[in-house]
């Protein structure tokens, strides 16, 4: 039992985290309609940015208010350099385009960071656990990172639904020509949402970097699963990437329990289930 | 002699290989409505969008309220004061009603203030009452009301309306074209393109008739009617 609830909050943790990173890509794609397969290398520089910030900053919260302006900076930088010229082009050239931008990040992570895996130690105060039976303990620092995933949801759903950015976030992801139409310069919105989606997908990094290595390709499988909750969510969706990256969390720990022969597949066999009853995702428009 | 709110000259516009406009040159002065008449396919809608930047000609220019928009995005001529309600009235389904009419609130070039809330919905009272409804769950003729009316929140100096009565019932359509009359009376220039010859001769100072991409007539409406052949060989009526 104590197995199961443990997994049960890995997956609402790894849930939540996938959320950051998945969030970015429903706005990318929504509203700008680019396949973005470079997204899970943002991810990778995140993680490999803390690892750099916190040699310096000694706190991965530290390195965390450092590295995500700078993400968000280099999302500017990107979208400039390459990704503007794909916005009147089809998906094929788009996933070429991001496709080779990961390759050439790999080639830059193994100069500046070489090919050993890495770690990043978590901060001193949040060693240790919470006591949940006799022989395990959940970790504080699993638990800050869900926090922090909650409450930059939360603080994200405020500025889609209520905010002047939001409304003009939800208008694009609908009829982007009418938010031109109507005095937006839609080159600053694609040029914002793009730096958010980078920034977001860093931050995922960063946070994510004391949990696990840092290594090269750390974030490609990054990319699939954000896809996944992509498509399950719905397009543009970002309350579906929350509820998609929730379920996709549970849905593969508590896999890895009951059906561990089966638990790469159990992920896709809900998107599949998803796709089935809802073509258009969860909350998004029918397909 | 004031300044024309919109001119175009010697406009070439292409989709693809396909030459749609050949050589318009259209102007409106301030406050002047003109209707944009011809048959399916002659280029009025390419007119339109090429007008508003969302479409860029292959050669010509064009002046809003004198100052040269040709190579201006179309953001940059809505701040300018222009605004179109385009066919299928582009409403944004996922902001409601409230949100669709103040996402584009703001002072015009010239500095007039924004157009208060209340302003439109005196105009179109059934969008008071719809404030908070999401935009898929309006009538065409609503979406029409909200479609002008967040046009208006942009303070216009001219207007352009594509289809403006397209798919409405008669009693709406009236209700649409009666408040198009005040928006015109208060010295806001227009440009409409509609099916409904009657209204649109009732309504316009000057008729202007395309065909395959040219301008073939340009005159008052008492003009217009008096020529029944040229009614019959552009208009099909």
């Amino acid at each position: 039992m104590d197995l199961v609830l443990i997994q049960l909050l890995n997956g609402i943790q790894y849930g939540l985290l996938i959320f950051l990173a998945a969030s970015g890509l429903t706005l990318v794609f929504g509203i700008m309609g680019v396949i973005n397969l470079s997204h899970g290398s943002f991810y990778m520089l995140g993680a490999y940015c803390a690892l750099t910030l916190t040699q310096f900053t000694g706190d991965i919260f530290l390195s965390l208010l450092l590295g995500v302006p700078l993400a968000f900076v280099f999302g500017v930088i990107i979208e400039w350099l390459f990704i503007r010229h794909l916005y009147d082009r089809d998906h094929l050239q788009q996933v070429l385009l991001t496709f080779a931008l990961i390759l050439i990040f790999n080639e830059v992570q193994k100069i500046l960071w070489g090919s050993y895996p890495h770690s990043v130690p978590v901060p001193g105060y949040l060693q240790g656990g919470v006591k949940i039976s006799e022989l395990l303990s959940y970790p504080y620092y699993r638990i800050a990172v869900a926090g922090f995933c909650v409450a930059l949801a939360l603080a994200m759903m405020f500025v889609i639904q209520k905010t002047r950015i939001g409304r003009i976030i939800r208008a694009g992801e609908s009829n982007r020509e009418m938010v031109e139409a109507l005095g937006i310069d839609s080159r600053l919105l694609f040029r914002f949402v793009f730096a958010a989606g980078v920034a977001l997908a860093a931050t995922a990094g960063i946070v994510a970097s004391p949990l696990e290595s840092v290594y090269p390709g750390i974030g490609e499988p990054v990319l699939i699963i954000s896809f996944v909750v992509v498509v399950i969510g719905g397009i543009g969706s970002i309350k579906g990437a929350f509820l998609g990256a929730l379920l996709i969390g549970v849905a593969d720990a508590l896999g890895k329990v009951y059906f561990p022969t089966f638990s790469s597949s159990v992920v896709y066999a809900l998107m599949a289930a998803v796709l089935i009853a809802r073509p258009g995702g969860l909350f998004g428009r029918a397909a | 002699m004031s300044m024309p709110a919109i001119l175009a000259e010697n406009i070439n516009t292409y989709y693809g290989r396909s030459h749609i406009l050949r050589g318009v040159s259209f102007t409106v002065a301030p406050g002047e409505t003109v209707s944009l008449l011809g048959r399916n396919g002659m280029g009025k809608t390419t007119l339109l969008r090429t007008l508003a930047g969302l479409l860029r000609p292959a050669s010509g220019s064009v002046q809003l309220n004198g100052a040269d928009v040709t190579s201006a995005r179309a953001s940059a001529r809505s701040r300018a004061g222009l605004a179109i309600v385009p066919e299928g009235r582009g409403i944004f389904p996922n902001l409601t009603v409230a949100e669709n009419l103040t996402f584009a609130s703001r002072a015009n070039a010239r500095g007039d203030r924004p157009w208060p809330l209340e302003r439109i919905y005196a105009l179109f009272p059934r969008l008071a009452e719809r404030r908070h409804h999401w935009g898929n769950e309006l009538s065409g003729g609503e979406q029409q009301m909200l479609s002008i009316g967040r046009a208006l929140m942009t303070s216009p100096s001219i207007v352009l309306l594509d289809e403006a009565t397209e798919g409405l019932a008669p009693k709406l359509r009236d209700e649409i074209w009666a408040t198009v009359k005040q928006i015109t009376d208060s010295g806001i220039a227009a440009i409409i393109v509609d099916k409904n010859l009657n209204d649109l001769l009732a309504l316009a100072d000057r008729n202007t008739i395309m065909a395959k991409g040219e301008i073939v007539f340009d005159g008052t409406s008492d003009a217009l009617r008096a020529d029944e052949a040229l009614i019959h060989r552009h208009l099909g009526v």
